[in-house]
């Protein structure tokens, strides 16, 4: 096994997602076989080679520290499920 | 049992930048509400990030200025966690290839000698939101989210666990703290949280080299609690450790107004960050002709200037360390220095009338009203004679109060100082005739009287006359 039940769950609940019994079979099962298939790569020489990090050979991408205009409160609450004049509302954090 | 603390701390320093990392919306700070909000910074599905160059340029400005070793190439990293002040459910942040690494920063001990801290890491990321609980009206027991700070710049400073009292703490932070706003890359303001520091604290037997387990403790705003909360948690943790109990491993919030700190409980499995390199973004390459360009532009150091002041422009330890507290008061000073070319003197006017001028005031050095060329025209009169040393502060009040130049003070008020012998000559004359009994004292051998002429002649005078050339003829007239 590349993965077990114990670590979907613990994924899981990182993720915030309820997993039912039967759910959980699946995944695991279904992310151990794709587990399996990657780590077929694991047979490549990369020793020596770079990590990537990014698909397209570029890099120093900038923007100047020049001020844009933002796009107002209004619009950045307008999907908001629930907020106040200028707030975006949330069920209160437990801390 | 004896224990020896072990500390290490993590400051957030906010950048200057005019924009956030990301994008282009404002970084002021006390705007309306998510007025400085973007898709970019709100994390809304598609927008795709782009990094602020000035944010390179500050990291690789502050390695340079704490000694470290500046990363040639640069990735990103996505750090995953949950909570509604983060938009994206992640933060852009550096995880195995920080911008910096390695450096260290000099403190003085209490001792008096020099301790070397070790920094870690340096690392660029954006700051989240912020949550307000309190005071808004209608939201009942909800939470309110404002992301205007959301995608702000940030350098996480790293240091080793190198520390081993509050005070040494302390002194290190304070150094950072200077650092950073002498390279103008932070303003400092520990209020507004442009400059945040979290602990991690441990306690081992006194002797032992083993770190004990360790508690970081978060939202600790000024230099003052950091002092408390280090000392609060030293004595919780030697209670447990007394009791046969373990320390757990934990993040603690610090209350400033019990002085205590308390556990922030289920974050320990939220520790789990499951970072990778994010794919929105390129590498960064920093190469060496960038960074000498960087070092080029380095301004001079508070340790370098405090060591130049003293050196060169031979102050005494004191001075220097007082004026170099800030870097614009290191400016005002010097500015004035290169008009008037007696450092000792400008130091204690510094010192002395402006700082008291400027507290009494409120005001920062940057708004002083006397600039150092008005401070070093009146210098110059006082040089020359023109105005004794007791007139020129009643002629700084007054150009602190209207700006004017101080010749034109001295002219309006009539306060040119009075040299003429003869004029003295008739005002000492004077206050010895009316003062018979006191001269027959002085006479017979009660010499202390002198300072009672004097003053009886400087105020005549309405303190003009120059006290050289009333104590010359006092003396000469007492005794001769």
């Amino acid at each position: 096994m590349k993965i077990t039940r114990a670590e979907v769950e613990h994924v899981a609940k990182l993720a915030r997602l309820e997993l039912s019994e039967p759910e959980l079979d699946t995944f695991t099962a279904q992310m151990d076989s794709i587990l399996a298939y990657v780590e077929k790569l694991n047979a490549l020489d990369t020793d020596g080679i770079v990590p990537t990090s990014h698909a397209v050979p570029m890099e120093n991408a900038f923007r100047p520290d020049q001020p844009k205009d933002s796009i107002g409160v209004e619009a950045a609450l307008a999907n908001a499920p629930q907020h106040t004049d200028s707030f975006f509302q949330v069920p209160k954090v437990i801390e | 049992m004896k224990y020896q603390v072990v500390i290490g701390l993590e400051v957030h320093t906010q950048l200057t930048t005019k924009t956030k990392i990301f994008c282009g919306c404002s970084t002021r700070f006390g705007a309306t509400p998510n007025s400085q909000t973007c898709p970019v910074c709100l994390g809304f599905p598609g927008a795709l990030p782009v990094l602020n160059r000035q944010v390179v340029e500050y990291g690789i400005k502050a390695g340079l200025a704490t000694n470290c070793s500046i990363t040639p190439r640069n990735v990103f990293a996505r750090k995953n966690y949950f909570y509604p002040d983060l938009p994206k459910g992640y933060q852009i942040s550096q995880f195995d290839l920080p911008i910096c690494q390695h450096g260290h920063l000099d403190i003085e001990t209490e001792a008096g000698g020099k301790k070397r801290i070790g920094i870690t890491r340096i690392h660029m990321e954006e700051d989240a939101g912020k949550l307000v609980h309190t005071d808004v009206p209608g939201v009942g027991d909800d939470s309110c989210v404002d992301l205007n700070r959301a995608c702000t710049p940030l350098l996480e400073i790293v240091s080793e666990p190198d520390m081993r009292s509050p005070d040494e703490a302390i002194a290190y932070l304070k150094k950072l703290h200077q650092i950073v706003m002498y390279l103008g890359i932070c303003d400092g303001n520990l209020e507004e949280g442009s400059f945040r520091c979290d602990a991690n604290v441990s306690l081992m037997p006194v002797g032992s080299n083993v770190f004990g387990t360790r508690a970081e403790l978060k939202n600790i705003n000024s230099f003052r609690f950091i002092k408390q909360a280090i000392e609060y948690e030293m004595e919780r943790q030697a209670e447990i450790l007394d009791d046969g109990g373990k320390v757990i491993q934990e993040t603690r919030l610090f209350d400033p107004n019990t002085g205590t700190t308390r556990s922030m409980r289920g974050k320990e499995e939220a520790h789990d960050y499951r970072y990778f390199p994010d794919p929105d973004l390129v590498p960064v390459i920093i190469d060496d002709a960038w960074i000498e360009k960087v070092r080029a532009d380095l301004p001079e150091l508070p340790e370098a200037k405090y060591e130049r002041f003293m050196s060169e422009l031979g102050l005494p330890q004191y001075d220097a360390e007082v004026l170099v507290a800030s870097r614009e008061l290191a400016q005002y000073f010097e500015d004035t220095v290169a008009l008037f070319n007696q450092p000792k003197t400008v130091s204690n006017w510094v010192m002395g009338e402006v700082t008291r001028a400027l507290n009494d005031d409120g005001k920062e050095i940057t708004g002083c009203p006397v600039t150092p060329a008005l401070l070093a025209d009146l210098l110059k009169l006082m040089e020359k004679g023109t105005i004794s040393g007791k007139i020129a502060k009643t002629v700084f009040d007054e150009m602190y109060k209207t700006g004017k130049e101080p010749a034109k003070i001295v002219e309006e008020k009539g306060l040119v100082q009075v040299s003429d012998t003869g004029a003295i000559e008739a005002m000492v004359d004077e206050v010895l005739g009316r003062s018979e009994s006191q001269v027959a004292e002085f006479r017979a051998g009660k010499e202390t009287l002198l300072g009672f002429f004097v003053g009886q002649v400087m105020k005549a005078s309405k303190g003009k006359a120059n006290p050289a050339v009333v104590n010359e003829l006092l003396l000469k007239k007492l005794k001769g």
